[in-house]
């Protein structure tokens, strides 16, 4: 469900986008989760169920993952934790809350295809049915 | 007034910068935004309108069944004498627990989710238009018991309140690290049991530090009142502030 809320609310933001831009659709999506965002690649499965109907059904989802890095104010550098949640130096073992990236839930870019372009694209996709077209439902 | 979903003014602001170039004919536009940006514009609002009013706004996650509407219900007992008190209830189904915080005499609004495993900071924001919220007063948010999803979700709270009973396990925190990570305090609850089952207190806290070096932890029994007290007067300092923080914004 969780998923289903962020990707909700991704294609609602998206779909904003086009529509000011004028846009007939959407081609791709470009998102950036940090290791800690607490959402997995489920997104994957959702974002389908929420796109449908709406100017992103057809774009194709890219999910750019960014690790976790702290910043150790004892050894003045950044670092890598050993693992997720672990909040210590792996260097020097001291407390290390301050997380520089890692918590990213970004939307980075999207991919619009212009009005001029719809015949175009109608024409390569002629032979799917939009309708039926969604999978992992 | 809600001011971004359609039934309010002022219906759009994006800050988001954009630059474009094009491929294959598609227009490609940078946007660099929070997914749940708006989310956030929803809980900024919600923040202002309690600065404002000097309201300080705890929101209470836990997993279902920690206590919390029980807890819940012997904090609004005693504080109701020191300061005006209301309360968002968030459950996927029923009016149950706003019923037993109703039947104390403090306002309460039932937000049910239906299959949403979250409160947002838009239910929020219109709960606090039918609560019509005293200056000076106290605001319990108790989220939809789950200690994975409401740790995304700033609903423009001043804090986030994390409630763990004994029965659950010391390794709690490190299995839903999550919401232990954003939250502010942890309520160790139903510690008159610590008695019947092997819960290491010491161990859990070091887990939940281990996450959150700074996290405040407190423990109590709603049950037998033990360290109701401290978590009272934790309340009581933090409502002072927030009540103190209005005149020096007036």
């Amino acid at each position: 469900m969780h998923e289903l809320t962020i990707a909700t609310a991704l294609v609602e933001q998206v779909c904003d986008h086009a529509k000011r831009r004028n846009a007939s659709s959407v081609a791709s999506i470009r998102i950036r989760l940090g290791a800690l965002s607490a959402i997995s690649k489920a997104l994957y499965f959702c974002f389908p169920a929420a796109a449908r109907g709406t100017s992103c059904e057809n774009a194709t989802l890219h999910i750019e993952e960014v690790p976790l890095t702290v910043m150790c104010t004892h050894c003045e550098s950044v670092k890598t934790p050993a693992a997720l949640f672990n909040f210590r130096c792996p260097d020097c073992g001291r407390p290390t809350p301050k997380v520089l990236t890692g918590r990213e839930m970004q939307l980075v870019s999207i991919e619009l295809v212009p009005p001029d372009a719809l015949v175009a694209v109608n024409g390569l996709s002629s032979d799917v049915d939009t309708t039926s077209s969604i999978q992992g439902l | 007034m809600c001011g971004l979903c359609g039934c309010g003014p002022d219906s759009d602001h994006i800050h988001s910068k954009h630059d474009h170039h094009t491929s294959g004919g598609h227009d490609v536009v940078r946007i660099e935004r929070d997914i749940l940006a708006k989310n956030d514009r929803y809980a900024e609002d919600n923040r202002e309108l309690f600065q404002k009013r000097g309201v300080l706004t705890v929101n209470l996650v836990s997993s279902p069944g920690s206590g919390k509407t029980t807890l819940l219900v012997r904090t609004a007992t005693e504080m109701k004498r020191l300061f005006p008190l209301a309360v968002i209830e968030g459950d996927q189904q029923t009016s149950i627990d706003a019923e037993r915080i109703r039947a104390i005499g403090v306002p309460t609004i039932q937000l049910n989710t239906g299959r949403g495993c979250h409160l947002d900071a838009h239910m929020v924001g219109h709960a606090i238009e039918e609560l019509e919220l005293k200056e000076d007063s106290v605001l319990f948010i108790e989220n939809v018991g789950n200690l994975v999803c409401p740790a995304n979700f700033d609903l423009g709270e001043a804090e986030k309140i994390a409630i763990l009973s004994v029965t659950e396990g010391d390794d709690k925190p490190l299995k839903y690290p999550d919401i232990f990570a954003a939250a502010g305090t942890l309520v160790l609850s139903k510690i008159d049991l610590l008695a019947h089952i092997d819960f290491d207190v010491e161990r859990c806290i070091e887990n939940a530090r281990a996450l959150n070096p700074r996290i405040e932890v407190l423990q109590l029994s709603a049950r037998t009142g033990e360290g109701i007290d401290r978590w009272i007067d934790k309340l009581a300092a933090d409502a002072r502030q927030s009540a103190q923080l209005r005149l020096c914004h007036a």
